[in-house]
């Protein structure tokens, strides 16, 4: 997409691609070892707006050319698809069910959980990851997590995130060992809610 | 003193040794891997520079989660100072530049083949595990189809049957390591290698772990705080090796003890196979007779 100038908009990837990626995903791998515990991505980003900082850096972290990316409506820019396929070079696929990450900037208009693809019995792994970009990651509607990773219980409540979008998740934890990863993403935030955690309220 | 070495990273080779697309395909394993605890994920496994039964599972897990801040501590049965141990921590101190520790306490990530440390590790350590043989149903059904439908059906009725042969045979459950397990009440899992004394060390540990095969290509993982059961049977309650003697070094009596033979007339000693657990009790004033006794001061 021509920007200013007529150049190209393309935002700079990470700026020390092997410490950067592997920050993040450290990041992300202590939110998913511990659901509904916030992290905080460390690292410069100059992110392709609406994108936060924590939800790129998650992008660059993860996805490549073997995982089918799908982005909702609101991330869905020209400004994004081009950074995502120059940095990544992940396929953006237009069908929820053929992706293995989603991207939502705008969680309140997702669309239901059973479009995205939840693996199989004896390949459960396969299910997606959605990466969730919210307001904030308190200040919502009050969870209470319990499963792997929680001593006990431990309260979530991320902006944006509707009681119909919560009752669909908790549908789905019957599915378990199939099932979706949550990754919840706000400035320079991220949360994670596997789908192991039990969601009550 | 300090007991961490740090050595300078051998700039011919990218980080970790590992290229990056490599990494970002175990990375998306691990995290699947800590999403469904104890289900074994398959993963692209690379060739390394050492042969697949050395611990290149376990390698390819670290390479890709270790970064500049961490601290690695490698073991091999318990021992820091083993062939194993030494030329694993060797190639991250070369590849990846990062400190080396023995210290169970100062490490971020251990890797270890078939011990879990006694020192009780604590939340934020991640404990990689190296594994032969992934799935717990391997010598039991050798067709990798049938043993995925097995564990999608949660079908382990087989394991079972094989615990009670060892009851039916000996009296007693004669499986003394790579003892199975159940994680959060689903999977089957195997814990690779360990002595069955330390599968109690696993249930509900503060540390996350994470186990790769390399040969056989899985990677999995149970979170932090996860229940793990041994599996037994109401009147064979699951039970963990225990010694008459104490370590001759330190007189632990509640470590995991190796015996090692000392000449050709049959004498013997027990040792802590934890070198650092031994050591640390030893500088703390812990000292024992090579006659066996028992130290006052406990474990």
């Amino acid at each position: 997409m021509p920007g200013p100038g007529g150049a190209l908009d393309l935002r700079p990837g990470f700026g020390d691609p092997v410490a950067d990626s592997q920050s993040v995903f450290r990041a992300v791998l202590a939110a998913m070892s511990e659901p509904g515990t916030v992290r905080t991505v460390a690292v410069e980003m100059d992110a392709p707006a609406p994108l936060h900082p924590a939800t790129a850096a998650v992008c660059l972290a993860l996805m490549d050319f073997e995982t089918p990316v799908w982005l909702d409506a609101a991330a869905c820019t020209g400004a994004v698809r081009t950074w995502l396929r120059f940095h990544c070079g992940c396929p953006l696929v237009a069908d929820p069910a053929a992706a293995r990450f989603a991207v939502a900037a705008d969680p309140v208009t997702l669309p239901r959980l059973d479009c995205f693809s939840v693996g199989s019995e004896a390949y459960p792994d396969e299910g997606a990851t959605l990466v969730l970009q919210v307001g904030s990651l308190d200040g919502g509607m009050p969870v209470t997590l319990s499963g792997p990773g929680i001593p006990g219980e431990h309260g979530f409540g991320p902006e944006d995130v509707t009681r119909d979008f919560w009752l669909q998740r908790r549908a789905f934890e019957d599915l378990f060992p199939q099932g979706l990863d949550l990754v919840f993403t706000s400035g320079v935030g991220l949360a994670a809610l596997p789908r192991s955690t039990l969601g009550r309220w | 003193m300090t007991r961490v070495s740090t050595a300078a990273r051998d700039g011919g080779y990218t980080f970790a040794y590992l290229d990056e697309q490599t990494k970002r395909m175990v990375r998306r394993a691990i995290l699947k891997a800590v999403a469904i605890p104890g289900y074994q994920v398959p993963f692209a496994s690379r060739e390394m520079p050492l042969p697949f039964g050395w611990g290149t599972g376990g390698i390819q897990v670290t390479a890709s989660i270790i970064g500049r801040d961490d601290t690695l501590k490698v073991i091999d049965q318990g021992a820091d100072d083993t062939v194993n141990a030494v030329s694993i921590r060797a190639f991250f101190a070369r590849t990846a530049g990062v400190p080396t520790t023995t210290r169970t306490q100062d490490a971020t990530i251990i890797q270890t083949r078939h011990r879990i440390p006694e020192t009780p590790l604590r939340a934020g350590q991640i404990l990689v595990y190296q594994v032969p043989i992934p799935e717990p149903l391997r010598w039991l059904e050798p067709r990798e189809a049938e043993t995925r439908r097995m564990h999608a059906l949660q079908e382990y009725g087989v394991m079972h049957v094989r615990l009670y042969e060892d009851i039916a045979r000996y009296g007693h459950i004669a499986t003394s390591y790579d003892y199975p397990v159940r994680v959060n009440g689903r999977y089957l899992m195997r814990p690779s290698p360990i002595p069955k004394f330390d599968n109690p060390k696993m249930d509900r540990s503060p540390a996350l772990q994470l186990f790769g095969a390399g040969r056989e290509k899985r990677i999995y993982a149970v979170p932090p705080h996860t229940g793990v059961r041994s599996l037994d049977f109401d009147d064979h309650p699951f039970e963990v090796q225990k010694w008459d003697q104490a370590c001759a070094l330190c007189g632990s009596t509640a470590s995991f003890l190796d015996e090692i033979v000392t000449d050709n007339q049959g004498g013997r000693m027990f040792v802590c196979s934890d070198t650092d657990h031994c050591e640390t009790r030893v500088r703390a004033g812990h000292v024992e007779s090579a006659a066996g006794g028992r130290d006052p001061g406990g474990p």
